[in-house]
């Protein structure tokens, strides 16, 4: 035993809740980090790092018609990170949401093959949406049920639903719904979403949504149960809450937002259904959800940007033959940063100081 | 007490009987289907039958392979307690940079040999996935970051590096890029003498299969040999069960979920890179890869965390994966047997969280972070 | 080497964030001794004693081996001091067999569970353990559990052995049989350290007592010098003369009933048997037993939190028609305009809301009032500033998380919330446990203000001072039955104790 030291040389404490802007000071300096890191990639492609994020953000905003795309591509994101705020606020790990978008449109797709034709417009529409909700939702509640009543692990079932549902998607699209080679009939101009100022007007559901939640989750009798289910399920049930009821509730109402977000992607964006409806928006969402503290207002935020990142290296791979899935390098280096840099928000290192008691803090 | 050691043993091998018993009847089930499809007289039917089913074997190992590499990797990480949902994504990159190893090693290397080939592309493969491992280790072990919502970053990075260097490569090279062909036969070289493989029936069935199933094989058993017969095997379970007991134990939480995690990574993409050097054929393919980690996630629970069962569970997926193109049936559209996979999985989640049996849980820290000063 | 101790304590000062858990502590273990560390509930004893198992790291002060100064900074460096402790909560894997469990973080090469067999059977001979090693932990009873903790401790040859609170979950045959095996240890030449508040247990077993009072090092005796009146005003400060005011209701009017209650948890194994008992409106009945008797199970099932397999709670209100709430949920149980109020043990995993602050923890009580899909924040709030202020809760703002206030003020909160819904039964666990005096007395007068009141108070407790000196009468249970009821005026702390270990005699007074 050489040493005979008292303490070891970095230890941990909680800290006792920073200053909201000094944390998000932290987040930012952590975004910076990342693009510094994403920097590095484009230098291996032999590029200008600076003209790339150039390219990058005027690919994305530059001109109206890049920005509508990348509102396009945000509204998903945002629609589904919505959803997925309150079962992480219960901590309920739903990372189905890519299963419940898929069935939601699934479901809308199956109303508007029934009643294309015969009803107006805005009631197919609203039908369309309808079915949408009830499709995600119980898509959700499949696994909330059985997490219920036998404590069935949900983050594995919420995983596997996904692909269940898109495989029966898949059938559907080669086989009884086939138009030509594999791929679905463009939806009838009657059941695609109305453009406003360009745009589908999913985005304005999307804000909706937004604001629903955030009241939903702050004001409503139903987000103060989620918030003290998420907290101990133990006072929940000492408060006369039914927990299992409340999840199955709570997973009805994620699928069923995740299930319009399906509804607005096909109608709106694609005007077809596919196997690909969702293409992974269900996996980033929760990231979004996770990295803006579940507040609603921050997800647009979030969503933004990595919208912004995702439509802007899609130009970087026309213009400096960069491929273009440099975009999920640089997205996951985003989340690989904001995710640690948690870490500094909620403890301080505390340095060994040579002399006496004093505590030197990092960061 | 003794009489419930004879029990258990008695047990086993009762178990054994029925799975070599449902493998006998599956077999006969699966030749009554295939008669009712071909719709040829009974008798012609084995005749038919045999090499059907063992053109299916070799399908089903071949694309089992894979997945057994992923499923091990992952049971490793999960027996540490870190759900690393994030395999897909290091697949991808094991794929991507064990193909760029072998590939560059052809190109270099004057004289290229197979064995050093397939050595340079496990290894390259392994480095690339304990690298992706390590920094999800890094932000959930030492900065403590949520499991899920790490993995998922990790598997929208790695397809995304993955996807980068397959791309990068063949821009690099001009053209998409292979190896030479006597390099690509020893991918799916058998190991066995042509004398042994030749044995009917058993020795297509058993002996007939590419080098990289026999290396599966042998990982599982020594996988499975740490996990029950050695000190550090128990002590790695004990990490993933009770951290806190492990802990209080004297045991080094982090440097055993570091381990785990960063080797059972290593082990998974070494899964995506067989399958872009053998079902593949050696070129960048994406789209063939992808799926795959996601199932080697849900085998794992498949197979209740048991790296030996790992084995014929991977077979059995590579099955079902394969099963479409060699069984077309009137009721059963292709496309469904793809969802067969996800749908035994959540099947066996359901009973062995119904049944309550205290051995076939999942690790029971699974996916939470552990702080020894927390209260 | 100038010091005859095997391990000294020097100064030793840990604080958790503003708390001040252990003060300035300084104490030493010999060889061949058993030294008791007394000390009330939250009075530092096993936060002290984790610091030699290298569960926490000291803040100031030095710990010493034989002299040496030494750094504990893991377990793993604890164990190469010699030093084994077995925690109250036995942190054993369930899945693992005893002999598995064992052997956990040893480095001796490979395993070889057969020698490992061998030498805990050699131990359990030394010492009079009786264990199989192939059996699951998950199989044991806690006595069992126990024994493999401390196999577990010796097979890695710990000459320093630390045992927390040993004796809460055993019968007292099973309690002799680890003292005669204590014993034993002692006379091996081992170092014992056992934390305890039992003072029984104290002047039966060890051979010198450390006393712990908040935090600080109050002294240490010699156990054949000193007397149990003594060890206790070292304990509390001053001589147990509590002085509770206790007034008597002469309106008491029957309030709930149980009878033939019985529960099993969901392994089957009962933890209620065929209890029976009333408590009025108007008395403070306590309920007195060794920790893990069926007390926790026994409110429980009163509030509708515990399924009851047998027996029926029949709850007669002021005014009104009796109704049994056997099968009812909590808010079933409101809906039925039963007033009942509930102080759980668990306050921030059960009663509070710990990452919210009064106000949201006001709302527990009152979210569902109303129409309207939205909560009501006014009423709360009022009632958060009222507690606030009336109770003198310590908290910059009704919205600081409950989690970060001290015990005292959490407490604060949750009981005055549960009197604020005019309950006709309020129920409370150990309601003063790691409360300072002054609160301790503040909540004293709060039950029996409310007793005075007409309201039927179930005291669960474990200071058998407090409940002689606050309760009207005293239930006692054992092993889930009750073994007697006696008047609180007139028992004595002997009886109680008596009725706590026995199972047997059931004497009602």
């Amino acid at each position: 035993m050489g040493e005979k030291t008292k303490t070891p040389l970095i230890r941990l404490a909680k800290r006792d809740g920073l200053n909201p802007s000094a944390a998000w000071g932290i987040r930012l300096a952590s975004i910076l980090v990342a693009l510094l890191l994403g920097s590095l990639v484009i230098l291996i492609t032999g590029n200008n790092p600076f003209e790339a994020y150039g390219i990058i953000v005027n690919g994305a905003l530059g001109s109206e018609v890049f920005v509508r795309q990348t509102i396009k591509n945000a509204i998903p994101l945002l629609g589904c990170a919505i959803a997925i705020a309150p079962c992480f606020k219960m901590r309920f790990w739903n990372i189905g949401a890519e299963g419940q978008i898929t069935a939601g449109a699934l479901a809308a797709t199956f109303i508007m093959r029934q009643m294309v034709g015969k009803v107006p417009s805005v009631v197919l529409l609203l039908a369309m949406g309808l079915a949408a909700a009830i499709g995600g939702g119980i898509w959700g509640l499949i696994p909330a049920f059985f997490k219920a009543k036998w404590n069935t692990n949900e983050t594995l079932f919420t995983l596997m639903m996904n692909y269940i549902i898109i495989g029966v998607v898949s059938w559907l699209q080669i086989g009884p719904w086939t138009a030509n080679q594999g791929r679905m009939a463009q939806f009838d101009e009657a059941a695609c979403l109305p453009k406003v100022m360009n745009i589908h007007c999913g985005w304005i559901i999307v804000l909706v949504l937004v604001v629903f939640m955030f009241i939903y989750m702050k004001y409503s009798k139903h987000g103060y149960e989620i918030s003290v289910i998420g907290d101990s399920e133990n006072t929940a049930r000492y408060a006369g809450m039914n927990v299992g009821y409340i999840m199955m509730r709570t997973m009805f109402l994620s699928g069923a937002i995740c299930g319009i977000v399906g509804f607005i992607v096909a109608s709106g964006a694609n005007n077809t259904l596919s196997a690909e409806v969702a293409n992974g928006v269900g996996f980033t969402s929760i990231t979004v959800a996770w990295l803006s503290q579940l507040n609603p207002f921050v997800m647009i935020a979030i969503s933004m940007m990595l919208a912004v990142l995702e439509k802007g290296t899609s130009s970087l791979n026309t213009w400096l033959a960069v491929p273009a899935s440099v975009s999920d390098i640089i997205i996951g280096l985003l989340l690989f940063c904001m995710l640690g840099c948690e870490f500094f928000i909620n403890y301080k290192l505390i340095f060994r100081s040579s002399h006496n008691g004093k505590e030197g803090e990092a960061k | 007490m003794s009489n419930l050691r004879i029990n258990r043993k008695k047990n086993k091998r009762f178990g054994i009987l029925i799975c070599v018993a449902a493998i006998l009847l599956g077999i006969l089930l699966a030749a009554f289907i295939y008669r009712l499809v071909s719709g040829k007289p009974f008798a012609s039917v084995f005749r038919g039958f045999l090499p059907w089913f063992l053109a299916l074997a070799v399908s089903a190992v071949a694309y089992g392979t894979p997945l057994m590499f992923g499923t091990l990797g992952e049971i490793l990480t999960e027996k540490s307690g870190n759900l690393n949902l994030g395999v897909e994504g290091i697949m991808f990159m094991g794929g991507a940079f064990g193909l760029g190893g072998a590939y560059y090693y052809n190109q270099l290397a004057s004289n290229p040999n197979g064995y050093v080939a397939i050595a340079i592309a496990i290894i390259s493969a392994f480095l690339a996935g304990a690298i992706a491992s390590l920094i999800y280790s890094f932000i959930t072990i030492t900065l403590r970051a949520n499991q899920n919502v790490t993995g998922l970053a990790l598997s929208i990075f790695g397809t995304g590096v993955g996807q980068f260097t397959g791309e990068f490569m063949r821009v690099k090279a001009g053209s998409y890029i292979t190896l030479s062909n006597d390099l690509k036969d020893f991918f799916i070289m058998c190991p066995f003498p042509k004398f042994i493989q030749n044995i009917p029936v058993i020795g297509r069935l058993i002996f007939g299969h590419g080098i990289f199933f026999y290396l599966g094989i042998i990982v599982a058993v020594i996988l499975a040999f740490y996990l029950n017969k050695t000190r550090s095997g128990l002590y790695l379970r004990a990490v993933g069960e009770s951290p806190a007991t492990a802990d209080a134990a004297g045991i080094n939480i982090s440097k055993y979920k570091y381990l785990a995690t960063v080797i059972g990574g290593g082990i998974s993409a070494i899964g995506g890179m067989v399958f872009i050097t053998t079902i593949a054929g050696c070129t960048w393919n994406h789209e063939g890869l992808s799926g795959f980690g996601w199932l080697s996630v849900a085998l794992v629970i498949f197979c209740l965390w048991r790296p030996t069962a790992a084995i014929w569970s991977a077979v059995l997926f590579g099955a079902l994966v394969d099963l479409y193109n060699r069984l077309h049936l009137a009721f059963l559209p292709d496309e469904i047997y793809k969802i067969l996979p996800y749908v035994v999985t959540v099947i066996v989640l359901i009973f062995s969280s119904l049944r309550n049996n205290k051995e076939k849980q999942p690790p029971a820290s699974l996916g939470l972070a552990y702080f020894r000063e927390d209260r | 080497m100038d010091s005859c101790y095997a391990i000294e304590l020097r100064n030793i000062t840990k604080r958790f964030g503003e708390v001040v858990a252990n003060r300035d502590i300084s104490i030493g273990l010999k060889r061949g001794q058993i030294l008791s560390l007394l000390g009330e509930n939250g009075s530092g004893k096993t936060t002290l004693m984790n610091m030699l198992a290298g569960i926490y790291l000291p803040d100031e002060g030095q710990i010493l081996a034989d002299g040496e100064p030494i750094s504990i900074r893991s377990p793993k460096d604890s164990f190469r001091y010699g030093i084994g402790m077995i925690h109250q909560h036995y942190k054993l894997v369930d899945v693992f067999t005893a002999a598995q469990n064992i052997v956990l973080g040893l480095n001796e090469g490979g395993l070889n569970i057969k020698e490992t067999n061998t030498r805990v059977q050699e131990i359990c001979d030394r010492y009079g353990f009786d264990i199989d090693p192939a059996k699951k932990v998950y199989d044991m009873s806690v006595s069992e559990k126990q024994t493999v903790e401390i196999i577990k401790v010796l097979y890695r040859g710990a000459e320093i052995l630390i045992l927390d609170e040993p004796t809460a979950v055993l019968t007292p045959q099973e309690t002799q049989k680890l003292f005669a095996i204590l014993r034993n240890m002692r006379d091996d030449n081992k170092a014992i350290v056992i934390i305890t508040h039992k003072l029984n247990e104290v002047l039966e077993l060890s051979d010198e007592v450390a006393v712990l009072r908040k935090g600080t090092y109050i002294g240490t005796v010699k156990t054949a010098e000193t007397t149990a009146q003594a060890l206790t005003d070292m304990m509390v400060g001053h001589a147990v003369a509590l002085n509770i005011d206790r007034p008597f209701n002469q309106n008491q009017t029957e309030r709930l009933t149980l009878k033939n209650v019985t529960c099993y948890d969901h392994e089957q194994v009962k933890k209620l048997d065929n209890v029976t008992f009333t408590v009025n409106g108007g008395e403070i009945l306590g309920v007195a037993g060794i920790a893990g008797s069926g007390q926790k199970e026994l409110l429980e099932s009163i509030a509708g939190l515990y399924p009851v397999a047998e027996g029926s709670i029949e709850y007669t209100p002021p005014e009104g028609d009796v109704k049994n709430l056997v099968g009812m949920s909590p808010t079933q149980i409101h809906k039925a305009g039963v007033a009942l109020a509930f102080v759980p043990e668990d306050r921030l995993g059960m009663g509070l809301v710990g990452s919210m602050g009064m106000t949201g923890n006001m709302m527990l009580r009152s979210w569902k009032n109303g129409f309207g899909p939205f909560v009501d924040r006014k009423g709360p709030q009022e009632l958060a500033n009222f507690i606030w202020n009336d109770l003198e809760v310590v908290t910059p703002s009704t919205e600081f998380p409950v989690r970060r206030m001290s015990g005292g003020n959490v407490q604060k909160v949750l009981v005055g919330r549960e009197i604020a819904s005019h309950p006709s039964v309020l129920m409370s666990a150990y309601p003063v446990r790691g409360l300072d005096i002054n609160t301790s007395y503040a909540i004293y007068n709060l039950m029996t203000e409310q007793k005075m009141n007409g309201v039927a108070v179930l005291f669960v407790g474990e200071d058998l001072d407090v409940l002689l000196e606050l309760c009207d009468r005293i239930l006692v249970l054992c092993g889930g039955k009750v073994s007697g009821i006696v008047d609180a005026r007139t028992a004595t702390k002997d009886q109680i104790g008596l009725l706590m270990t026995s199972v047997g005699g059931k004497e009602e007074a």
